[in-house]
């Protein structure tokens, strides 16, 4: 792969005027270390394919049954609720935070500081077992009258517990992240906006967010395939997710790593798409940061091609 | 006589223990072009914000067009404006800055029909007509679509230009407009400044460029420590100063 540009004919100048030849320098070492990084590879390989007890027979034989791929749906479904709520009130949180009102902004922190430093398995638990600490929700007026009551159990369901759990430990990070991003935008934009006599809430969507998600997109990136890998602490509640149901299917069938190997492989896949997504967002959100924008892989390829060609 | 422009009356800022401003009084009249100079720490920037309300001030008051600027007057008392009253008064007043802060992430066009669509709430396709007459006047309606990075400083502040005007502004404030440019790009901006000033639009301009002042201005005020130290036509400002200090800061700006 990379192996051929380094063997490919450098371009060889010549200058006419002086009869000089350029001779490109020789590179001995890069050869030694690409034969023994080209071992390493072929063995690896070799012991995943040839040992026998990665069961891959196994592995394709679970890999789309649909107990697996139900399992792999809610996983998705906890992620995108758990990030999509997260990162809503994350921002909520981050605004809060640089507000010039005193009790907003020690609420927002003192959120932050609870909610990132308790472990997530254990507040998953207490979200699992609200219905012990409230047996009823009710909504009416603060300290006034009720409208309605439910019972907790029946409003709280495991996969609500799981979307909360996940949201709210989410969002605390998320406010840290989205507030990063509102600092890192230069203050002149808003001083330009605020002289331009333009609306604030018109600043804040078209001037500062767009320029603040070029710092928040990479490190979004990064919390949701986090968050991807997350879900899974959700297997204490027994909610079916991919990797409480890989646990259910090899504590019947005894084949442990082939299972366990079926959810690696959709966690990779499911990773890979997000990272692939996160490419063309973050390049979305580059407009205008540099003079040209890095070509796509796909552009990349096609230059590739072009260049084999001739 | 026609109400001034820009009327400033007993203006105090102060940034904690430093006072910027200590007593200003300065009258712009319509039409005007009036350069303030002044050696770096004087206060003009601060007194340039004041009038558009960037700055708030501490004491005495700043009227723009023969209204208070950031209050509401009822007898003798002053109430705060919101914000937003803050944000519509100003869409009558240009502000062009050192930095230029064109919106990096938006095309030149977009950049100057933002506030007009916005703030103004004038239709986009008039404003984007406006848009191009007035990059077509600062000599970059061929850079209409280009991100802003892209251009050289020099560019950049017309078009910082270009945005100001696009609001249709009485009145024209200009930051040290050509301090963050390379010497060779800073007649291209004092050009279109200077053009500007014949069309008769009234600006209040914080400058270095003594030959933009003798040459542009009806007023020079000169500033020192937060106080205008004297005024009056560039020939007698400029030429034949009647306080040492002015003597002195010239001296220092042409050597």
């Amino acid at each position: 792969m990379t192996l051929s540009r380094d063997v490919a004919p450098a371009p060889v100048a010549a200058d006419p005027g002086h009869g000089f030849t350029v001779v490109p320098a020789r590179h001995p070492w890069r050869w030694v270390a690409t034969a023994v990084v080209a071992v390493l590879v072929a063995m690896a390989i070799n012991a995943l394919v040839t040992n026998p007890a990665w069961d891959w027979p196994t592995v394709g034989q679970f890999l789309f049954a649909p107990s697996i791929l139900r399992s792999v749906a809610l996983t998705l479904q906890l992620t995108v609720l758990g990030i999509v709520v997260g990162f809503a009130l994350g921002t909520v949180l981050a605004v809060m935070r640089m507000s010039a009102n005193p009790l907003l902004r020690a609420v927002s922190w003192t959120y932050t500081w609870i909610f990132r430093s308790v472990p997530l398995i254990l507040q998953l638990l207490f979200w699992y077992n609200l219905a012990l600490l409230y047996r009823t929700i009710g909504f009416g007026i603060p300290f006034g009258p009720t409208f309605v009551e439910f019972g907790t159990m029946d409003l709280v369901s495991p996969v609500t517990a799981a979307v909360l759990g996940l949201a709210l430990h989410q969002a605390a990070y998320a406010a840290e992240v989205v507030r990063a991003g509102f600092l890192a935008v230069d203050p002149g934009q808003l001083e330009a906006a605020a002289a331009l006599g333009i609306p604030r809430l018109r600043q804040f969507l078209r001037i500062q967010l767009p320029q603040a998600m070029r710092t928040i997109v990479p490190t979004a990136g990064n919390e949701l395939i986090g968050l991807v890998k997350g879900t899974s602490v959700v297997y204490i509640m027994a909610l079916s997710e991919l990797f409480y149901q890989v646990q259910v299917i090899y504590t019947r069938n005894g084949r442990v790593i082939p299972l366990l190997l079926v959810a690696a492989i959709w966690y990779l896949a499911l990773t890979t798409v997000m990272s692939i997504a996160q490419f063309y967002v973050e390049r979305h959100y580059a407009r205008g940061t540099q003079r040209t924008l890095p070509p796509t892989p796909l552009q990349r390829l096609r230059a590739g091609l072009r260049r084999g060609a001739e | 006589m026609s109400t001034p422009m820009v009327e400033l009356r007993g203006v105090h800022k102060s940034f904690g223990a430093l006072d910027v401003l200590r007593g200003v009084d300065l009258t712009v009249r319509p039409g005007e072009v009036t350069v303030l100079l002044g050696p770096s720490g004087s206060g003009k920037s601060t007194l340039l914000r004041a009038i558009n309300h960037l700055e708030k001030v501490d004491k005495g008051f700043v009227l723009v067009d023969g209204e208070l600027m950031g209050y509401r007057r009822s007898g003798t008392r002053l109430h705060e404006l919101p914000e937003r009253h803050v944000l519509r008064r100003r869409t009558h007043i240009g502000f062009v800055f050192q930095s230029f802060n064109l919106f990096g992430h938006l095309t030149v066009l977009e950049n100057v029909v933002e506030a007009p669509v916005s703030a103004q709430r004038r239709d986009r396709a008039e404003a984007t007509a406006h848009a191009r007459e007035l990059l077509d006047r600062v000599g970059l309606s061929d850079k209409a679509d280009e991100y802003p990075r892209r251009l050289s400083g020099g560019q950049q502040q017309r078009v910082a230009i270009a945005r100001a005007l696009a609001l249709r502004p009485k009145l024209v404030l200009f930051d040290e407009p050509t301090s963050a440019l390379d010497p060779e790009l800073v007649g291209e901006v004092l050009d279109v400044m200077r053009d500007l000033a014949r069309t008769g639009t009234t600006m209040v301009v914080v400058t270095h460029e003594i030959g933009f002042a003798r040459e542009a201005a009806d007023t020079v005020v000169f500033l020192d420590a937060g106080r205008i130290v004297e005024q009056g036509p560039p020939a007698q400002v400029l030429d034949s100063p009647r306080e040492e200090r002015t003597r002195a800061f010239l001296g220092a700006v042409r050597h």
